[in-house]
């Protein structure tokens, strides 16, 4: 239900819509380390044309290392980058037709706005003429055609940012690299500009690849996320995908808010220790180690004292706008469970409910934390 | 001053008691004025005993005419000055002029490529070749300039050793030669020019290479339109470093130049100590010290208006973010 208020329900088409792209970029057993410590962990990926692709992680989780060896700046130990076809391993970074937009935006302090969107193409030798006329169309695209005499300092966040992308998409490249690229602005700019890359991806039709820690900059905007975690591709999926159905107990726990209930596999539930036998459809062999991945909606607050319900205890209610989430301290259990409400809650702090889970909603993924592969 | 006076104020202040419940608000600047004293003192005497004085001294004497046995006769005159276009001294001035801008421009073709060499060495290198740089600085000045005389004499090592491959029969005259005198010079002073283009370099932002190679420029054309427009203020820093006392050397005319290239250093040496005509040294001095400074000057305006940008931004940014 409120599912589809965090991601519209013609996206969720749009996995098969991205196998039926042509592929732009292929990498295949991409791994790379830094003095010992993988970053890279033997990545395979493939990116279609036109498609909004992100790759999201927590810090250290090897995407950035990822997006510079597409760009050039890192030489991965193993695997190959294949972008049409052609191998970018072993083309420098300055040949590729790859552009990036860099998380510091690295504009050049000593050239006006104008002069860093021409930089590009005057590399690449293009008439003056010719570049007077890209040059103007890229910063009237980006909306920054008063500014194209400023220098870089003496411009906004926002309107850095805006640079930067002009000066990556005038190149027209083939696919258009983004690093971190709104986590220098400020919230409200940001959400504007998710916007705003989103329609410009379309406008300009290229291929962008977006690297990210927030997950609901990955969802809002990307036709499909690989969520990465300790230099391994955890699961690639679209954003409802991701959300609707976590492979791994990393992915679960990462995207969303979702309650995590660590517990033995049975027939027909999950046994979470000092709590009970949590009914739930899977598929895993009895006995193994998983857990139950239940989303705060498929959680219903109800008077305490029904058959098979979670008893606790209302630690706090937050309100949110169109609904609340009420956190309940449930004994036997650390965490407490976060629950989504519509509308008002009527719970206060301290008062006994009932938690009902909708068994139908949950699911099940192996636990595979202390069984990690070197 | 002000360093101090304000670590004194921003210390938080005791809260005042109830019964006097304004402390008196001067008290702080006032006391902050006094603790400033023995801090400052020391530079503020230094400076004004061994550069005030001095100056004002031959800025003085350069006005009066000289005495037979060297000092001042005090009777005012402007004809040190009218000496100075005398085609003689013109062309000790064009001389010094040529060896210390050759010097500089050596000093930045060889600095340059060093000190970007060493911004990408590892952390540990980089001390080892930065301390490299400096280990001229900690041998005695006339121990180094007497090594380069055993190098460069007629029997000097590297004669011997041009003579020992066959290259030569005979030996190169190479001391007591402008040359020789470029050669002494850049040795002493490319240090100078060195570290402030290490600095400037090692605080360029790598990003900015790396997005214009992305930008699909080459190795050269990165180095041609970021790395060179970049360190801007360091090449004029390490330029004003080395061409400003290579201009005013007269140890190094005098024994490896063999006192043959002389040079405005010299010639001011000379005025004091051998003819005796302090008033035209003076004058000489005075007018050497006023054009290093204009050189100064006209330096950190330019490097000045080269980053300015950034000082401006911050005020135009914070209006129109209102």
């Amino acid at each position: 239900m409120t599912m589809d208020t965090h991601a519209p329900a013609g996206r969720a088409d749009a996995r098969t819509d991205a196998s039926v792209r042509p592929e732009l970029l292929v990498l295949s057993g991409v791994s790379h380390s830094y003095g010992g410590v993988r970053a890279l962990h033997d990545i395979d990926l493939t990116i279609g044309d036109n498609e909004f692709f992100a790759l999201l992680g927590p810090s250290g989780c090897g995407k950035t290392t990822l997006l510079r060896s597409i760009a050039g700046f890192e030489t991965p130990e193993a695997g190959t980058i294949a972008l049409d076809g052609v191998d970018l391993v072993s083309t420098p970074a300055h040949k590729r037709p790859v552009n990036m937009m860099f998380q510091s935006y690295a504009l050049f302090p000593h050239l006006s706005v104008e002069r860093n969107v021409a930089y590009g193409l005057e590399a690449e030798g293009l008439g003056k003429a010719e570049v007077k006329r890209r040059v103007g169309e890229a910063i009237e695209t980006v909306g920054l055609g008063t500014f194209a005499r400023r220098r870089p300092s003496q411009l906004s966040g926002g309107q850095r940012q805006r640079v930067a992308l002009a000066r990556a998409i005038v190149k027209r490249p083939r696919l258009l690299l983004l690093d971190e690229p709104l986590s220098a602005l400020d919230r409200k700019v940001r959400a504007d500009m998710q916007l705003e890359l989103k329609r410009m991806q379309h406008e300009v039709g290229m291929t962008f690849v977006v690297v990210t820690h927030d997950q609901e900059e990955a969802m809002s905007m990307a036709d499909r996320v690989a969520v990465l975690d300790a230099g391994r591709v955890e699961q690639l999926d679209t954003p409802v995908g991701l959300y609707s159905t976590p492979r791994t107990r990393f992915v679960a726990e990462f995207i969303g808010s979702s309650s995590l209930f660590d517990g033995t596999a049975t027939a027909g539930g999950v046994d979470v220790p000092g709590l009970a036998v949590l009914p739930a459809a899977h598929a895993l062999p009895v006995g193994s180690a998983v857990t139950l991945v239940v989303r705060p909606e498929d959680i219903e607050v109800v008077a305490p004292g029904g058959a098979g319900l979670l008893e606790g205890v209302v630690i706090d209610t937050y309100f949110l706008g169109g609904s609340s989430t009420v956190s309940v301290a449930v004994p036997g259990r650390e965490k407490p469970i976060g629950c989504t409400v519509h509308a008002t809650s009527t719970a206060r702090r301290g008062d006994a409910v009932g938690l009902r889970i909708d068994h139908t909603r949950s699911v099940v993924v192996a636990d595979t934390r202390g069984t990690e592969p070197a | 001053m002000t360093a101090p006076a304000g670590a004194v104020r921003n210390r938080p202040a005791p809260p005042p008691p109830a019964t006097r419940p304004a402390a008196p608000a001067r008290r702080p600047g006032a006391r902050a004025r006094f603790a400033a004293v023995p801090l400052v003192g020391p530079g503020a005497l230094y400076i004004t005993l061994l550069v005030l004085v001095p100056v004002a001294l031959i800025t003085v004497y350069s006005f009066f005419e000289r005495g037979r046995f060297g000092g001042v006769v005090w009777t005012f005159t402007l004809e040190n000055f009218a000496r100075l276009f005398d085609p003689l001294y013109l062309s000790v001035v064009g001389n010094s002029l040529v060896i210390a801008a050759v010097v500089t421009l050596l000093a930045l073709l060889i600095g340059y490529p060093t000190a970007l060499m060493i911004t990408r060495l590892s952390p540990k290198w980089r001390t080892v070749a930065l301390i490299a740089v400096l280990l001229p600085f900690w041998t005695n000045f006339l121990i180094r300039t007497y090594a380069w005389i055993l190098l460069l004499n007629n029997a000097g090592w590297i004669n011997q050793a041009l003579q020992a491959l066959g290259i030569t029969d005979e030996p190169i005259s190479m001391l007591y030669t402008p040359q020789a005198v470029v050669v002494g010079l850049l040795y002493m002073y490319l240090p100078l020019m060195i570290l402030p283009l290490y600095s400037a370099l090692a605080h360029q932002d790598r990003q900015l290479g790396e997005a214009a190679t992305d930008l699909g420029a080459s190795p050269f054309r990165v180095f041609r339109t970021v790395t060179v427009p970049l360190s801007i203020p360091g090449i004029l820093t390490g330029c004003v470093f080395v061409f400003v006392p290579a201009m005013s050397n007269f140890v190094i005319p005098e024994l490896i130049g063999g006192g043959k290239t002389v040079l405005v250093g010299n010639l001011i040496r000379d005025q004091f100590l051998k003819a005796r005509d302090w008033p035209f040294g003076a004058a000489l001095a005075l007018v050497l010290t006023v054009s290093l400074l204009l050189l100064l000057v006209l330096q950190s305006r330019l490097s000045k208006r080269l980053t300015e940008g950034k000082t401006q931004a911050e005020g135009k940014k914070v209006r129109r973010d209102a």
